[in-house]
């Protein structure tokens, strides 16, 4: 069970604001960079599954572009989408493609190049990944959303705008050591509590950096990744869940439903708990999100997130180090890349290669990739050999 | 056609429950309700996921529900900039029965309570489009 699908290699591009190149070369960034990691060619790979948000593009069915560009034809490819989960979700049908027996060496490419379209705009079409119908013509937009659940867990439980303000802080500190960031900058809590405020109680700070990046996970057959590396690193556990789109199907907004049920899958599977967890990767596309995911995965108790970035419990030498790769937050959220760039922070982490960031003697490390606000949850837990 | 008319930006231009629209303007909030199985929807819908029915009745949303949660936007998506500020908000009316839309503009921000009761009320807007806002009940 535990030794069955490995992840050989891992990659992405440095993220950016802006990428001055179209989307086939920011691709080939994140790809090159886990081809020569796991020192494989082309014809190594037997199938390849791309994985964005498509209404950045012009570019109609990515997938046969970007495997032309990339060398990768004549093997299959096909397009997953699970919006900002899609790199996650491309992870978790790689390891069923495998599993299966179809194939033994499977190519997960995330992408996302926003830049292609205005800020207002860009808003403007996330904001349509909420029900068009009966939600968007209210003129809603994704920190909107966060910031209802912020509201939510504040007046539940008292947390404070400082402590949202917190973990900020947190993400900057680890996005300064992170050369793949696209914000290298530490933040003072008083910069991200003086920041404009976008949708009450969230701020600027309190939000994600949209970005242009690319990344990219190798997965393999046991048997043959064993052949091909010396540093494989296992998938233990997957879980994914959904919810309903339209807030109207939500009984609370304390937390995310699919982060909890896609957790108890993936502890179940990989036979591990949450204190078993050496570090974790999670969505935090807005500060708020950070927080619910300390409690949705069970490093907290509901309500008693605030207490673990209070205690700075979700630094490194913490209880729980969260992030230390900068986040959503300073890293930076290029959507389809995304779940990508998180899996490839906690195998370098598995594999005592983090630099700065590493957490020391790190075993077991978890993905949370959440996709809308919280209609797709993948979590991932991932082991070393 | 007939959805193309609901709210500030509509982006879908017709659906099987665009008698919505038309109910908004005779000055009603409703859901449908599956007249074989009795499920109550909001957003109304055409089908019943439970038993399967394309039976729906209208039904009028009159109580009177309780605020889950809110935030007022300060930024505004493109084609929302005119109307800001404005708060969205999810509204409790019964176990299974919720809305989401905007707090009326009367309600001013030091007011606006988690808990605090509301109303479903239509709304006219300019040319001749129309939607709902939560007032004070």
């Amino acid at each position: 069970m535990r030794q069955q699908v490995a992840i050989i290699g891992v990659g992405q591009s440095a993220f950016v604001r802006g990428y001055e190149g179209s989307i086939r070369e920011l691709a080939f960034e994140g790809y090159k960079d886990a081809m020569e990691d796991a020192n494989l060619t082309s014809r190594d790979i037997d199938a390849s599954i791309i994985c964005s948000a498509p209404e950045y593009d012009r570019q109609r069915t990515p997938a046969g572009l970007l495997t032309e560009y990339l060398g990768l034809n004549p093997k299959p490819t096909f397009y997953i989408e699970s919006v900002c989960s899609s790199s996650s979700m491309g992870l978790r049908v790689a390891y069923s493609l495998i599993k299966s027996g179809l194939h033994d060496v499977v190519l997960v490419l995330g992408f996302q190049k926003m830049s292609e379209i205005s800020s207002a705009d860009s808003q403007e079409r996330m904001g349509r990944g909420a029900d068009i119908m009966w939600e968007s013509p209210f003129g809603t937009m994704m920190p909107a959303y966060y910031a209802m659940h912020g509201r939510a867990h504040s007046v539940k439980y008292g947390t404070k705008e400082e402590d949202l303000a917190l973990i900020r802080v947190k993400a900057a500190s680890y996005g300064s050591m992170n050369p793949k960031a696209v914000y290298r900058k530490e933040v003072t809590l008083e910069q991200v509590m003086d920041s404009d405020v976008v949708s009450t109680p969230l701020k600027r700070f309190d939000c994600c950096a949209n970005a242009d990046g690319s990344s990219c996970i190798i997965v393999a057959k046991g048997e043959k990744a064993v052949q091909i590396t010396e540093k494989p690193v296992w998938i233990l556990g997957l879980g994914a869940a959904s919810a309903p789109l339209n807030m109207t199907g939500r009984d609370s907004l304390t937390g995310l439903s699919v982060a909890r049920d896609a957790a108890r899958e993936a502890y179940e599977m990989a036979g591990v708990s949450p204190g078993d967890i050496d570090v974790a990767e999670v969505h935090d596309c807005f500060t708020i999100a950070e927080l619910m995911a300390y409690e949705d995965l069970g490093f907290a108790e509901p309500g008693e997130g605030a207490t673990l970035i209070r205690e700075r419990q979700t630094y490194a030498g913490g209880k729980i180090p969260v992030n230390v790769d900068g986040g959503l937050l300073s890293k930076g959220h290029p959507i389809g890349a995304t779940g990508g760039s998180q899996v490839r922070t906690i195998v370098l982490q598995l594999r005592n290669e983090a630099g700065p960031m590493q957490i020391k003697d790190a075993r077991v490390g978890l993905v949370h990739n959440i996709g809308g606000v919280g209609i797709y949850g993948n979590v991932t837990i991932l082991g070393r050999g | 056609m007939g959805f193309e008319r609901f709210g500030t930006v509509s982006f879908t231009s017709t659906s099987k429950v665009d008698h919505f629209v038309d109910l908004l303007d005779q000055g009603r909030v409703s859901g449908t309700r599956c007249r074989k199985c009795g499920k109550s929807f909001f957003p109304p819908r055409a089908d019943c996921f439970n038993c399967f029915s394309a039976e729906m009745e209208w039904f009028e949303i009159t109580g009177v529900g309780q605020l889950i949660s809110y935030s007022t936007l300060i930024y505004a998506p493109t084609g929302f900039e005119e109307d800001l500020p404005y708060t969205i908000a999810l509204v409790q009316f019964s176990d299974d029965l919720r809305l989401f839309g905007r707090l009326s503009p009367e309600i001013k921000a030091g007011e606006i309570k988690i808990g605090m009761k509301l109303k479903a009320t239509p709304i006219k807007l300019p040319n001749g489009r129309v939607s709902y806002e939560f007032r004070e009940a």
